[in-house]
């Protein structure tokens, strides 16, 4: 499979102190990063494309890393999501190779996160915005813990790229008040409650 | 100080450009505050709460890019600052914020700072984005440092916020090529060469 063509890293961290109410002791975090790489597969349709899966590891691995030292280690992480960006000379199915290399290495490098990792993708033009979907990494019934935060970048991804996006938060939304599964709830045995 | 609602703190990193390697990659970042504005929705006269909190954010956020880069102080080589005021606001308190007592202490985040930090600043609506310009720390007229880096919120400035930015680089544009003084060949001292 082709070589893994790095353009460019971007990195996004907020610290959200408020939101109108309550000024937080704890002010919750959430961070993303994303790369922005060659689309190999762009301007056809290539039929076999699953080893691409297997060359993007590192770069999932190396990016959940970045992810986790940004926010303060892997035990400050509560929540996850992952997203891609297709240029527009690729397809949709492009943006899939990032489910395993993206979503099992944050697994990977945060021991227990029993839940599935949502994730959002898109075909779109350059400086679109991806709203990539975050739950709690253990148990994603947590209501507390569903957000979601915007990542892109003014000169990406170009029609021939593709811009692979993690994302983690490091607690629940700001002012979180709207009931459901607490995350001092869960049992965190299937993933989901 | 003014009330601070969240803090974002972005990184890019250009690996390649136009199919060239860059090593070591240029890396820009750029730190912003939404603030309340404590004068929204009236004309008041005297901004010095504005011109103080514009003191602090100078060095709160200087030193955030600093920290992201991972530099020490002398290493920075550009600089930037904008501001977006929220449509309750007033161009006025944008001009407060940035340009009485905001260089000073951001200067000293950065280590000298000789020349002239270049600015932008609007009125604008959450989601809109905010061009913050780019220029050599030491000497303005350094041609390989003149730049830009884009910050957008999705979430503001809200209609009595203001956005504050402050971006700081260890770098000039990847494949600079325009000729004019180089980082090189600046004396640092006029702060124009």
């Amino acid at each position: 499979m082709p070589d893994v063509i790095l353009r460019k890293t971007v990195s996004s961290c907020e610290e959200i102190f408020h939101e109108g109410g309550p000024v937080s002791g704890t002010p919750p975090r959430r961070a993303a990063i994303t790369a922005i790489i060659r689309n190999p597969f762009s301007g056809r349709y290539e039929p076999d494309i699953l080893g691409f899966m297997e060359d993007l590891k590192p770069l999932g691995l190396d990016m959940a890393k970045r992810l986790i030292d940004l926010l303060g280690g892997a035990d400050q992480i509560e929540g996850y999501g992952k997203g891609s960006l297709v240029g527009e000379a690729g397809e949709l199915e492009h943006g899939a190779l990032w489910h395993a290399p993206g979503g099992y290495a944050m697994r990977q490098l945060l021991g227990t996160a029993n839940a599935i990792v949502p994730s959002s993708k898109k075909v779109c033009g350059v400086g679109a915005r991806l709203d990539v979907p975050i739950t709690h990494i253990n148990a994603s019934y947590v209501r507390s813990h569903f957000d979601s935060m915007e990542v892109g970048c003014n000169d990406a991804p170009r029609a021939d790229e593709l811009a692979f996006a993690l994302v983690m938060t490091t607690g629940a939304r700001v002012h979180s008040r709207s009931g459901g599964l607490e995350a001092w709830h869960i049992k965190g045995e299937d993933g989901l409650r | 100080m003014t009330k601070i609602r969240k803090i974002a703190v972005n990184v890019e990193e250009t690996h390649s450009e136009a199919g060239k390697t860059i090593s070591p990659p240029t890396r820009k970042a750029v730190a912003v505050a939404v603030i309340e504005n404590p004068f929204a929705g009236q004309y008041v006269e005297d901004l010095t709460v504005l011109m103080d909190t514009g003191a602090e954010l100078g060095a709160l956020l200087g030193r955030k890019c600093v920290e992201a880069l991972g530099i020490s102080p002398e290493q920075a080589e550009s600089y930037g600052k904008s501001a977006m005021v929220g449509e309750n606001g007033e161009l006025e308190h944008a001009a407060a914020l940035l340009h009485p007592k905001l260089g000073t202490p951001l200067r000293t985040e950065v280590a000298k700072g000789a020349a002239l930090v270049p600015s932008s600043k609007k009125m604008g609506s959450p989601g809109q984005v905010l061009d913050v310009p780019l220029g050599h720390k030491d000497a303005a007229y350094v041609r390989s440092h003149f730049d830009g880096i884009e910050v957008r919120l999705n979430d503001a400035p809200r209609a009595n916020e203001v956005m504050v930015a402050v971006a700081v680089t260890d770098s000039g544009r990847p494949l600079p090529r325009v000729g004019g003084l180089s980082h090189l060949d600046a004396e640092g001292k006029d702060g124009l060469r």
